[in-house]
């Protein structure tokens, strides 16, 4: 098959006039970064992979030697559509192995595949599909406030607006790039968009949430917009989150889901709920990494604080969705704190090793938390055993850092590397004197 | 590239190849030798054999006859002979129907012999089309791995592609997620059957919404690509 896949992208490239290949590939904080070769080194770049000076990726030095290798995955081969069919182009996904061909530690897709293997191990596939939110805006110059392009609200017909024609035209792009969509909607917020995409084994679903970013940011500048993933660009309204759905198969069932169960759980998946709420905590700075994601993380907006679960509260860390009917293939479990400004491979990394380890060590799962946590004080929650997530991104360092499983699951070289950026970054925001400051206390103190 | 015509070799007399000829064979991306005489004619013979010939009789009648008969007179006649007559020389043409598959008139209109060649070699066009999968709008060249839809491409990534040409070679037909996974992906990919519904999901998103019931679910069964047999 290999040699077949092979030969279809080299054939592809010569029958579609593909000038340029784009090789892609994700630095650790999740951007997504690409080098372009020509079609005549796509055979050289398919049977020995392109070697390149990693030294200037985030989270890819290395003390010895910078040269890395990139190994494009055959499969994820795809003409551009955006680009002007004369110079065609295409990308192709890589992973980036070591000169001697074995995984580089600093290559989140190969920390994603490691932990898969570990899955599929135990038996089980991954699956997911995310809830992407997003806001277009006038294109930002420095200093400027965020201009929303349009008033409308949470399933507003605005079918003249332009955000709603970007929308339409994103979902075209994604849907040619191998990305189905499931829903899409204008939410709740001014110029806020929502598009869900349908469920893949998590590896494609990493790959299509790049992908997405890109589309979705591509369209929007064609017609001279910005668009932005940042988790909370607008005070006093809900920010953007990247909800998760989540699911394991085994054995090509469904290994959430036990009819005779009441919530038809079944045991694997309490568990597997029970291991993301007790270390919950711990990936916070994985699955919301900037200083902004946790000004999403706060009461009144829709996003989770409290490490709680429930079958249709949204106001849970965890929500597992009530089916409309008794359908083994619908049951799944929605993980609600991540922002679509994390790194998905990293991010689908943590999460599924949180499960895994509820599985293993057979967690117990605690009693539901049915009724609206926003309302309760603190000692009723503390009463209930209901902790919060961490407040910011410096609490969310701290609790990572002591963190056995977020160091296994992303091995010593992300997770140092990552926790030095971080810290960084958070002594950088620390050190910021904001206008909220200046406004407040500037005369009165 | 000459996609649309055989790649094999035609015979064209006299050497120096009359020049509107020449030109007309090398847009069209035809391959092609002069030849000067019966004698050059075997000698520059490719392997295959000449696919076809086109002979100018217009300058110098008797050779160019002459060419003819060594062609048909072969142990294997080449078939696809093309003559060029002047307008005063059509009554040669008269008596001598075995020597020739079709005419031209010289000085030759370029568009006139491209046409004529396609119509001859429209046999041999339609033996390279048993490369081609169609079903309504959709083709797909198994030779080139390209996929089109209402004449527009249809870009696919591998085993998007090796999914529909599978569905479109068994039109009608049903089939498992598990017997898709094993004809399509074989047996040693460990994605599981649900890999053949992310698959079955992105074909029918490149298809557009239109044509995404060219794929059919049937229930608790499997996939079905095109018209049941029996509906």
């Amino acid at each position: 098959m290999i040699e077949q896949q092979r030969e279809y992208v080299l054939r592809t490239v010569e029958e579609r006039g593909i000038r340029l290949v784009r090789l892609w590939f994700t630095d650790v904080l999740g951007n997504l970064k690409s080098f372009a070769i020509s079609p005549a080194e796509m055979e050289n770049a398919l049977d020995d992979g392109m070697i390149f000076d990693g030294s200037a990726i985030d989270g890819f030095s290395r003390v010895q030697e910078s040269d890395v290798l990139a190994l494009p995955d055959a499969n994820t081969f795809e003409v551009l559509p955006w680009v002007d069919p004369k110079g065609a182009e295409a990308r192709v996904f890589c992973d980036i192995a070591k000169l001697d061909g074995t995984a580089f530690d600093g290559d989140p897709r190969q920390v994603l595949r490691r932990n898969l293997n570990a899955a599929r191990a135990m038996g089980f596939q991954f699956y997911v599909a995310p809830d992407i939110e997003y806001f277009y805006f006038d294109p930002p110059t420095i200093d400027s406030r965020p201009i929303p392009l349009d008033e409308g609200s949470f399933f507003d017909l605005t079918s003249s607006d332009i955000t709603s024609s970007l929308r339409k035209e994103t979902i075209r792009t994604l849907e040619t790039m191998s990305i189905p969509v499931e829903y899409s909607f204008h939410e709740d917020s001014p110029s806020q968009h929502e598009i869900d995409l349908r469920q893949t084994d998590a590896l494609t679903m990493a790959d299509s949430v790049m992908t997405f970013r890109l589309v979705v940011k591509e369209i929007a500048a064609l017609h001279k917009v910005h668009a932005t993933f940042m988790p909370k660009p607008l005070e006093g309204v809900q920010g953007s989150g990247m909800h998760l759905h989540l699911n394991l198969f085994k054995d090509e069932q469904n290994a959430f889901y036990d009819g005779d169960d009441q919530y038809n759980l079944s045991t694997t998946a309490k568990h597997f709920i029970a291991g993301l709420l007790r270390h919950a905590a711990e990936i916070t700075a994985v699955t919301n990494q900037n200083v902004n994601s946790y000004k999403r993380l706060v009461p009144g907006f829709e996003a989770p604080i409290h490490i709680s679960w429930a079958r249709n509260n949204r106001s849970g860390l965890v929500r597992v969705p009530v089916q409309k009917r008794n359908s083994d293939q619908a049951t799944r479990i929605e993980y609600r704190s991540p922002d679509p400004a994390c790194n998905p491979y990293l991010a689908f990394s943590v999460i599924l090793a949180a499960g895994l380890r509820g599985i293993k060590e057979q967690y117990e799962l605690p009693a539901e938390a049915d009724s609206n946590l926003f309302e309760m004080g603190d000692d009723m929650l503390a009463k209930l055993g209901i902790e919060q997530l961490p407040q910011s991104m410096s609490d969310a360092l701290r609790v990572m850092e002591r963190s056995e499983l977020v160091a296994e699951t992303l091995g010593e070289h992300i997770f140092e590397w990552f926790l030095r950026n971080k810290r960084a970054e958070w002594r950088g925001y620390k050190t910021h004197i904001s206008q909220y400051e200046l406004n407040r206390y500037l005369r009165s103190l | 590239m000459s996609d649309q015509q055989p790649d094999r070799m035609l015979a064209v007399f006299p050497d120096p190849a009359p020049i509107d000829v020449a030109r007309t064979l090398d847009l069209s991306g035809y391959s092609w030798k002069a030849v000067r005489s019966g004698d050059a004619l075997e000698k520059l013979e490719p392997g295959q054999g000449w696919a076809g010939a086109i002979v100018d009789c217009s300058q110098d009648p008797e050779s160019g006859w002459a060419i003819c008969r060594a062609l048909r007179r072969r142990e294997n006649p080449v078939g696809r002979v093309i003559v060029l007559v002047t307008g005063a020389q059509l009554p040669d043409l008269e008596m001598r129907d075995d020597l020739f598959d079709d005419f031209c008139l010289a000085p030759v209109h370029p568009r006139e012999l491209d046409s004529r060649l396609r119509h001859l070699f429209y046999a041999d066009l339609a033996i390279s089309r048993e490369s081609l999968i169609e079903y309504s709008d959709l083709v797909l060249n198994t030779e080139t791995y390209q996929a089109s839809f209402g004449g527009k491409p249809l870009d696919l990534t591998y085993m998007e592609y090796e999914l529909l040409k599978f569905l479109a070679q068994n039109p009608g037909k049903v089939f498992s997620r598990e017997v898709l996974l094993s004809r399509v992906w074989g047996y040693e990919y460990y994605g599981g059957a649900r890999t053949v519904d992310v698959h079955i999901r992105r074909l029918r998103a490149k298809l557009g919404e239109e044509h995404a019931n060219l794929i059919e679910t049937v229930r608790s069964v499997g996939y079905r690509f095109g018209q049941s047999r029996w509906a």
